[in-house]
């Protein structure tokens, strides 16, 4: 059985709001006495309520129980507010708790910041010396892993420049590349990876990565689902200052995604009622007021034609765009475009032509795309004469997930891209 | 259901109850790599792209001296006990400033440090340490300025008697180091939450100066006020100090001991004060 290095019991903490003092003498003083024999504030009415905001004391966490063994890489995520950053904040000794307790079974190394402690006066290499003591590491693990340090940072012949003289991306990488080669056996990661650009992000990832399987215990917040998903063995959601849920990455990422989404993730959505962007408004020979064209709702189902919005990675799944035609259309299409949340386009379906009489008709569209886990979004376009007359954009919510490890192979369902690929090639080679 | 077996070890462990004491003192000692890089980084960062470099504090130091010699001993006349002016001032100049940087640089030692503070732990009482270890070279290089004028004016014939009382300089310096540390602590844990104080703390100081002889010599104090003029407890340590290098003024050791006993106090008082804003300091910015 796997070694628990991270225990948490009964965590809470509790901000006061408003600035000096309870507003009554009397309580102040209660308060005080209690802070002074180090007991906890008697004003507090701890487990009677689960309000998070009581008169003036705000529940930034409440009652926060969290075994964490080792090797594990925990996910955790959660809205801004939720109660994430506290966690780590008490869990790395900035702040302490309200209540309760926590146990560590090694040391711990928070990344809350790249570069903290930086000086700019001071060169690249005095700054490893600094930061990594800051980080609790002795000078003679420094002296073994400073080549590794400088390496992985890429800053090379400027090791002995001061840092201030650095670019914001050197700067970045020498912060993180410490960060990285911290030998604490507890690792806390706040957002650092948000930092520096895309091919650093990938470094930085894939070193979180040697990290983790080096069997040390990583803490992750990241709002980057995707980053969670390449790096996390388990993931909790934070709502509200508790834990919310409590689970698997994918299984927990969906339910983040069913609650949390800016667009309500269903099956079924209604689309906008009108909507040309004014450019092609001006284009319209149609009448203003009248829209001759509406879409009334965009929905999904699976093969089966049952309503769903998460699709296994490789299953075939439907879009039905309903709209509602009001003056007679000559030479309609239908058309809707998949983009990922990362707006990146991946694909735009169309219907053929067709002559339309007022009334009520829908368009269907087959998905066979070998797509990759991804959330996508719709655009969706009604044009007459191959002039748009109804565009909206930004539309619905569809996962792609791997629901169960063993439907599809890993490994290739993992790279990057958004296709999934079937084809293998061998190997040959060259004589 | 199956029970955990493992047996507990852990490194760390961090509760909401807490001491009223908890100094972490195995910590500081493993973070003794840290102390030291940050004197060397205070040394190193302020000096770069500076012409005089540490000799700023031989600049400072005659500067003052070389103006209280012309204002308060030239224009206002004020005795320096038989002793050269500019020697007088520059030996309560040393242990003014000393104590005054050990106060000034612990009393912001929260405000100061509160970008690195909210980022990452390690003991917080690094910082002091800091504070006072840098201190303590800054007063090295004018203690080696003030010898040297020693020696100028000793070899221009001008009498000066060095006492066995310096073997208790170590002991003068370690009071000045913990009651500069302690005060600041109690001003650090009050600015820390009353961010006005700060002024008051200012002109604290000053008044402090005034009531310290640096720049006239205790024994200007009429005889009856003198018990409470030594209740300013660096009074006498500055005195004493001046008494162990010049032979001029007075060593009292009961008024030491004094001294020595409120540094104790305040250290205490203010070591509880820095151990309760430590905790939640970074709540409260």
């Amino acid at each position: 059985m796997a070694k628990t290095m991270i225990s948490i019991e009964n965590l809470s903490k509790v901000y006061r709001m408003g600035t000096i003092g309870s507003g009554s003498l009397r309580d102040d003083f209660v308060i005080w006495w209690a802070n002074i024999r180090g007991k906890e504030n008697p004003l507090l009415k701890i487990g009677e309520s689960t309000e998070r905001i009581e008169g003036e004391y705000f529940w930034a966490l409440r009652d926060i129980n969290l075994k964490v063994k080792e090797g594990e890489v925990l996910g955790i995520i959660g809205e801004n507010g939720a109660g994430k950053s506290t966690l780590l904040k008490i869990l790395s000794r900035i702040t302490s708790p309200t209540e309760g307790e926590f146990h560590l079974g090694g040391r711990l190394s928070s990344l809350i910041e790249v570069g903290t402690g930086f000086h700019g006066e001071l060169t690249g290499r005095e700054n490893i010396y600094l930061n990594g003591a800051i980080h609790g590491m002795a000078r003679s693990e420094i002296d073994r892993r400073l080549d590794e340090i400088v390496d992985f940072a890429g800053v090379g012949e400027y090791i002995d420049t001061p840092v201030k003289r650095y670019s914001s991306g050197m700067y970045v990488r020498l912060g993180f590349a410490v960060a990285a080669h911290l030998n604490s056996e507890i690792l806390l990661v706040d957002e650092v990876l948000a930092v520096g650009d895309i091919e650093f992000q990938n470094k930085a990832l894939g070193k979180m990565k040697d990290v983790a399987l080096e069997g040390r215990t990583i803490l992750f917040v990241s709002h980057n689902m995707d980053a969670i998903r390449r790096l996390c063995t388990r993931v909790i959601l934070f709502e509200d200052g508790i834990v919310k849920e409590n689970g698997s990455v994918d299984d927990i990422i969906t339910k983040y995604f069913l609650q949390n989404s800016p667009i309500e993730l269903t099956s079924q959505i209604e689309l906008p009622k009108s909507i040309l962007p004014d450019i092609m408004r001006i284009n319209n020979r149609e009448n203003k007021n009248q829209l001759s064209v509406c879409g009334n709702h965009l929905s999904f189902f699976n093969n089966d034609s049952k309503p769903q919005y998460i699709f296994k990675i490789g299953e075939t799944w439907k879009i039905r765009i309903d709209f509602e035609v009001h003056n007679p259309l000559e030479h309609c299409i239908v058309a809707v475009g998949l983009v990922t949340i990362k707006h990146v386009a991946i694909v735009t379906f169309w219907s053929k032509p067709k002559k339309l009489t007022p009334g009520k008709y829908f368009a269907q569209f087959d998905v066979d795309i070998p797509l990759k886990a991804c959330d996508i979004q719709f655009a969706v376009g009604i044009s007459n004469y191959e002039r748009s007359i109804y565009y909206a954009e930004g539309i619905g919510r569809v996962s792609i997930m791997e629901i169960s490890k063993e439907t599809s192979q890993p490994f290739r369902a993992k790279g990057s891209g958004i296709l999934l690929s079937e084809q293998i090639t061998e190997i040959k080679s060259i004589r | 259901m199956v029970k955990e077996t493992q047996t507990e070890q852990w490194v760390i462990t961090v509760s909401s109850k807490h001491k009223w004491l908890d100094l972490h003192i195995r910590e500081v000692w493993e973070y003794r790599d840290l102390i030291f890089l940050y004197v060397r980084r205070n040394f190193a960062a302020a000096y770069k792209q500076t012409i005089l470099g540490p000799f700023w504090h031989f600049f400072q130091a005659i500067a003052s001296s070389a103006v209280f010699t012309v204002i308060f001993s030239g224009f206002a006349g004020l005795p320096t006990d038989e002793l050269p002016p500019f020697l007088f001032y520059l030996s309560g100049n040393l242990m003014w400033s000393f104590f005054s940087s050990c106060f000034r640089d612990n009393s912001s030692i929260f405000t100061a440090n509160a970008g690195l503070f909210g980022k990452v732990y390690f003991p917080r009482l690094v910082m002091p340490f800091t504070a006072v270890i840098t201190a303590f070279f800054h007063f090295l290089i004018r203690l080696g300025l003030f010898i040297a004028v020693i020696i100028i004016y000793m070899a221009s014939g001008v009498p000066i008697y060095l006492t066995w009382w310096i073997a208790i300089v170590p002991l003068l310096l370690i009071m000045t180091a913990f009651m500069g540390m302690a005060l600041g602590f109690f001003s650090s844990a009050l600015t820390a939450k009353y961010r006005d104080l700060q002024m008051l703390v200012g002109y604290g100081m000053s008044l402090l100066l005034y009531s310290t002889p640096v720049i006239y010599p205790a024994s200007m104090v009429p005889e009856k006020y003198i018990d409470l003029y030594f209740l300013n407890p660096v009074a006498p340590i500055v005195e004493a100090f001046r008494y162990a290098f010049l032979s001029a003024g007075t060593l009292d050791i009961s008024r030491l001991g004094y001294s020595l006993g409120f540094t104790l106090v305040t250290l205490l008082i203010g070591l509880i004060l820095f151990n309760k804003v430590e905790r939640n300091f970074m709540d409260t910015v």
